[in-house]
Formats: C-alpha cells, sequence, structure tokens
C-alpha cells in the first residue's frame, strides 16, 4: 500500500523548510522535487504503509495504492485525525462504504508528565524505579 | 523452548506494570468494561485504543529530556560504536535530512536500534516488499553496534517468524484471544488440534501452556506441507459465536455485531492499516468470510517471540551466574542494550521493552555516577571511521560516467543490488520462505562460502546521495547479523524451534547436549569470531 502524492492538492509545503511528510517519514521516502514543488514517496517498495505522511498532510494531498503484487485495485482506507479522534472511511473494491471513529488520546497533545503524578525518589542502588512503587500499585517492588 | 534468562525475564516483569501505568497517565486509552473493569485479551494483555500509542509513550520521553535540559537529536542514523581499550566511548553516524556528520562522546552508551527486517527475502517481490510484519526501518543496527564493539551475543540462532493474515501481515492476536478464533486448514481441520500429538516429541515444552509460538507455526506448516494448505481464521466463526448470545433479541443483536464489527476492524486500522485495505480491496466482511493466515518471513528481535540481542548483566538483587556489572550492561563496559537489542528475554512487548528501557536507563546513569570517567577517544580514528562511513559516496562519484546507465557498473553495487544479493543467500541456504524454513551444516557451510564474497563486495558499495548511503549501511548492519545467524544456527546442532527454523540434518532436540545458551562474540582486535556454551539458570523452586 504505498503512498503517494496528488498533484493537485499538493503545494510542497509554501514557506517551510521541508515539508510535513519528509518530516514525518520514518523511513526517509517523502522527498520535495523543488523544482516542481510536489513531493513524492521515491521508493514505493520500501513503504510500510504506516500513514504517518497521510496523517499529517496538511493539504490531504497524500492516500496510499494497495500493494499492486496483492491487492485489487479500488479500495481505500481515508483517516482524518483530530485531537482526540480518528474517522476511518473504508471503500470497498465493490463500492461498499464503511465509516468509523475511534479514540486516540485521553489527555491533550503534548502535556504529558513524565513520572505521571507519581512520588519519586534518587535512590540509584534501589532496584525500584523512579516512581516505584507507588507506579506499580504495590507497597514494594517484588524480589525472590 | 527451554531458553531463556529467567532472572530479566523476572526483572522486566516486576517493573512492567509500572510502565503500563504511566501509559495510561500519559494518554494512552486502555479499554474497560461496563464495571470500569480493563478488558483483557488472553492472560497478560489489555485491549487498548492504540492509533496514537507511539506519539503518546515518545511524548513523555521527549518532556523528560527537556525538563532536564536535555537536547533530543532526531534523524541521525547511528553506524559505529567508538571505543576505547575494551569501553564503549560512544557512537558516530550522519543527519539522514542534512550533510552533517555527528560524533557523539558518552560516558554510557545505551543501544536500542531495534531488531532486523529484510535480513531474509520477504514473500513479496514487489512494491509489497516493504510490507514487512516489522518495520523495514529496524536494520539490524543494535545487533551490528553490540557486535562491532566487541559484546557478546546470545540467541543469534533464533529468528522469529509470526503467523499472520496472508499478506498484509495483518494481526491474529485479537482474534485468536479476543474473539476465540479457530484456525484451520483448507480442509477444515484445526491443525493444532489435529496434530495435538506431535507436540509431545517437543516436551516438556510442547506440552507447557500456553504453546510455544514457533510450535503453533510448526503444527500450521506441517498441514501446509501436506498439501493442506491454505490454512484460514475462521473469523466468520467467531463473531457468530459471540454473537448468538443474542439471537433472541434482534435490537441487542444488531447492536452486539456492530460492536464487533468496529473491534474487527479498529483492530488493523489502528496498528496494520494494509491488512483494512486488503480486506476492502477483496470485498473482506470478516462476520461472512473467513481469511487465509500464512507464516511471514523471518525476523531478528530481542523481544515478542524472538530472542536475538546481546548477552547482557543482569540484576543485581538475585543470585544469578549472570552479574558482571550493572543491569542491562553488555560484556562491554560502558554500553548496555535493551528492548530489541538485548537477548534472551522473550515475551517483552512494548510495554516489557519500555520497563526494560528505564531499567537500563537507571543502570547506565549508576555507572556514570560510580564509574563514568571522561570519554577518551582518538581523533585519528574517528576520522577513519568517518572517511569508511562517506567512502560509499565517493565511490559512486568516481566511476558512475563509466557507463551510461549508473546502476550498472563493474567497480560498484547500489544498495538495492547488494541487498537482493543478501537475501538470497540467506533465502536459499539459510532457512528462508522458499527453503520452507528448512536449513543443514551443509547449506550454512555453503552460505558462508559465499559470505565471504559478500564481505568483499560489501566494501564497494556506492551511493549517489545520502538516501542512498543510509541504505547502504543498513544493508551492511543485516549483513552481519545474518553472519551471526548463520554461525550460531551451524554451531547448535540440533533443532529445537521447529517453526522458526528445522536443520534437517540434525531434526530432533538434544536436551543432553544443547540445553544451553549458544552465544558468540566478534573480537574487533583480531576480527575473530568465537562461538561458547552458556548454562541456563532457572528460578529456583518454580
Amino acid at each position: 500500500m504505498p503512498s503517494f502524492v496528488i498533484t493537485e492538492k499538493c503545494d510542497g509545503c509554501k514557506g517551510q523548510d521541508k515539508t510535513a511528510c519528509m518530516y514525518i517519514c520514518p523511513n526517509d521516502l517523502m522527498f520535495l522535487d523543488s523544482d516542481k514543488m510536489k513531493a513524492y514517496n521515491r521508493d514505493p517498495s520500501m513503504c510500510w504503509e504506516c500513514q504517518c505522511c497521510v496523517k499529517i498532510c496538511p493539504q490531504q494531498a497524500m492516500d496510499v495504492r494497495g500493494y499492486a503484487d496483492f491487492m485489487p485495485l479500488g479500495a481505500s482506507c481515508v483517516p482524518l485525525r483530530g485531537s482526540e479522534d480518528i474517522m476511518w472511511t473504508v471503500k470497498f473494491r465493490n463500492g461498499t462504504i464503511k465509516r468509523f471513529k475511534f479514540p486516540i488520546r485521553t489527555i491533550e497533545e503534548g502535556t504529558a508528565d513524565p513520572l505521571g503524578g507519581f512520588a519519586a525518589h534518587e535512590d540509584l542502588n534501589s532496584q525500584a524505579l523512579a516512581n516505584e512503587p507507588e507506579s506499580l500499585g504495590l507497597d514494594a517492588v517484588p524480589t525472590l | 523452548m527451554g531458553i531463556s534468562r529467567e532472572d530479566l525475564v523476572y526483572n522486566i516483569a516486576r517493573h512492567v506494570d509500572s510502565s503500563v501505568h504511566l501509559f495510561e497517565k500519559w494518554g494512552l486509552k486502555i479499554w474497560t468494561d461496563e464495571e470500569g473493569k480493563y478488558v483483557h485479551e488472553g492472560r497478560w494483555q489489555l485491549m487498548i485504543n492504540g492509533e496514537s500509542y507511539k506519539i503518546i509513550v515518545a511524548e513523555a520521553a521527549k518532556n523528560a529530556i527537556t525538563e532536564a535540559g536535555g537536547e533530543v537529536y532526531e534523524r541521525i542514523f547511528i553506524v559505529e560504536p567508538l571505543l576505547d581499550g575494551d569501553k564503549c566511548v560512544g557512537a558516530v553516524g550522519f543527519s539522514t535530512r542534512e550533510e552533517k556528520f555527528y560524533v557523539f562522546k558518552a560516558k554510557a552508551t545505551v543501544a536500542t536500534m531495534g531488531g532486523a527486517v529484510h535480513v531474509f527475502r520477504p514473500r513479496s517481490v514487489g512494491e509489497g516488499f516493504g510490507r514487512s510484519w516489522y518495520p523495514p526501518f529496524n536494520t539490524g543496527s543494535s545487533a551490528y553496534f553490540t557486535l562491532k564493539a566487541g559484546a557478546e551475543m546470545t540467541c543469534q540462532e533464533v529468528r522469529f517468524i509470526p503467523v499472520r493474515f496472508k499478506d498484509a501481515y495483518g494481526p491474529v492476536g485479537a482474534w485468536f484471544l479476543l474473539f476465540k478464533s479457530r484456525a484451520i486448514s483448507a480442509e477444515g481441520g484445526e491443525y493444532m488440534v489435529v496434530r495435538k500429538e506431535e507436540l509431545q516429541n517437543w516436551a516438556p515444552y510442547g506440552l507447557a501452556k500456553p504453546i510455544p509460538a514457533n510450535l503453533r507455526n510448526y503444527l500450521g506448516m506441517l498441514d501446509v506441507d501436506a498439501g493442506l494448505g491454505p490454512l484460514y481464521m475462521e473469523t466468520d466463526e467467531a463473531i457468530n459465536k459471540i454473537a448468538d448470545a443474542y439471537k433472541d433479541d434482534p435490537k441487542g443483536y444488531k447492536k452486539k455485531m456492530k460492536e464487533l464489527d468496529s473491534e474487527a476492524w479498529e483492530d488493523f486500522l489502528d496498528m496494520t492499516i494494509s491488512q483494512a485495505h486488503l480486506w476492502a480491496s477483496l470485498n473482506v466482511k470478516p462476520e461472512e468470510k473467513h481469511s487465509e493466515i500464512a507464516a511471514c518471513e523471518p525476523y531478528f528481535i530481542g523481544s515478542h517471540s524472538g530472542a536475538s540481542g546481546a548477552w547482557v548483566s543482569g540484576p543485581e538483587d538475585m543470585d544469578t551466574p549472570y552479574k558482571w556489572g550493572y543491569n542491562n550492561m553488555t560484556t562491554v563496559n560502558g554500553l548496555f542494550a535493551a528492548g530489541d537489542a538485548s537477548g534472551a528475554s522473550s515475551h517483552k512487548f512494548s510495554s516489557g521493552s519500555h520497563a526494560e528501557g528505564r531499567i537500563t536507563g537507571k543502570a547506565a546513569i549508576k555507572y556514570i555516577v560510580e564509574k563514568g570517567a571522561e570519554p577518551n577517544m582518538d581523533a585519528a580514528k574517528v576520522e577513519e571511521i568517518k572517511a569508511k562511513i562517506l567512502a560509499p559516496l565517493d565511490r559512486y562519484q568516481e566511476f558512475c560516467n563509466e557507463t551510461t546507465d549508473p546502476s550498472v557498473n563493474q567497480n560498484y553495487l547500489l544498495w538495492r543490488q547488494f541487498m537482493d544479493r543478501l537475501q538470497k543467500i540467506m533465502d536459499d541456504y539459510a532457512g528462508g520462505v522458499t527453503a520452507a524454513f528448512k536449513t543443514s551444516k551443509s547449506n550454512l557451510e555453503r552460505a558462508m562460502e559465499l559470505f565471504v564474497y559478500l564481505k568483499e563486495d560489501s566494501e564497494k558499495l556506492g551511493a549517489d546521495d545520502i538516501y542512498s548511503l543510509e541504505r547502504c549501511w543498513e544493508n551492511l548492519h543485516r549483513m552481519w547479523q545474518a553472519d551471526a545467524h548463520i554461525r550460531t544456527m551451524l554451531f547448535r546442532e540440533e533443532t529445537r524451534w521447529p517453526g522458526y527454523y528445522f536443520r534437517s540434518d540434525t531434526p530432533k532436540m538434544d536436551e543432553e547436549n544443547w540445553h544451553c545458551f549458544a552465544n558468540c562474540r566478534y573480537d574487533p582486535s583480531t576480527g575473530e569470531w568465537e562461538m561458547m556454551k552458556k548454562d541456563v539458570w532457572n528460578i529456583p523452586g518454580v
């Protein structure tokens, strides 16, 4: 299911030092053709279809087409991710449409407290990690 | 199959709940039932809404580093360890986005660069090449880094082969454990029932509950070998069985079916979107039609049901023969490993690997406080490594104009060509998909003969840009993982993990001689490999 860029919608993330898809691709596949100001996936056969690029594209200019080796044409899975939920539109080859909405997180992005609000200590010689035992829900770290 | 570091497994197990509780605090949504209790999948797992799982966990780490006044470096491909005698003093690598070479000096170094994919030829050969079960950006960097530092490695013979929905590799866990689905052959037999007697041949491990992953694979493979394939997951039967409880209540039935439909699709859309796409492209409705499952190609991971990784020091408060320093420190001073990088502690998944990372981070800090001398590095050596890392760029420029098509040249190989050679050797001789996961002493020795040429040619890689340079080094890393794998399969003269690989010349398990770890070490000063056996220690009274 390699990702592809819709020519008409892609604006090359004008004004940015790099495109959103280039920034996010974990396999360094997205590339900007700076003459055309359009991005493209430079090696579809190395694409894991994680859809990070599809989810982040501000122009919704990215989609995926099923891997040619084993997927008949005509289907699609299109995400629309918000701050709390993700909506999916799944289109079957035969035209059937399914829509789903799933929660993605319970607190606002960026607000995670690394210690989780649990009591912490700084004893390097203890087997208890920084916020244990409280974060375990136990009185002490188990031992044999 | 009897070969695990129980001290490491115990250590992860006693800390893992803490990580799960943290994930929940950081915003991960865990399913609860009407009474507010967590919904379990099998004995150990909880159901989550996991679409943003990685973002959530990474965000907390980023916040922690920022709060501590640290700096996060991203998009840097770490290539080589830096050594000062028997001590690791840092790492070097290059940016995958700009022309920058990085040298990191470190009082302690933690290797957590994942497992290895694409060491073996995948089932897909065209566009679907990248649709591996594990991400293709896991390229053996942990194994390479620890091997090149001179660390002792363990379980390098153990590859992991998951059975998944065929081709798109959608997860089967929820189907087996939550929906209680059966897996059958094309003729309808449930291989786990029909072939139950086979498990006796692998006792006592074959009789354990749950049955080891490789043996579950193996029983399915026996069906395929016997011409009973394809294998199928009975999704329709499972869903209808659950919904049947509501058959006298049409409204309740409709509601339950809708709920099951949503759960089934979310399972894929959250983590393997491609499988949802495959279902849609084949017009599959899981409540109406079963779906094909198959064994994937082999992968190398220290987590899940893999085991390959570095041999690390165990917890300090346990009385074991595996202690030579700090928790999770490799046999190289100052070099630590966790997650897919540490071996023989299977069944850690994302939360277990996270807990292991925390254990390791703490141990590394303790090491720095107690022993952390200023790292001493040889500038000339760094320059030498840098020249070696960047050499494919120079080689390409020197020779690319000699032919009208720069992709075919007598003076260099491009990364894809090199990768194809590596995968072909592994697939043909080391028990890949096309060899039906079978190998033997003679096949492995032939692979080693061909590896001599592969290694020589690895000095002749060419790269036309940074992207290609990244791919070149990924494949060099894979080659070292492959090398350790071949040597260790050759060393262990038995078959212990049927379903992962079968040594046809030694087809039985040999408890008398091989109930032990098979470890290996590459000596950076001599270039020699050493193979060794290490005893298995069990927790007393368990």
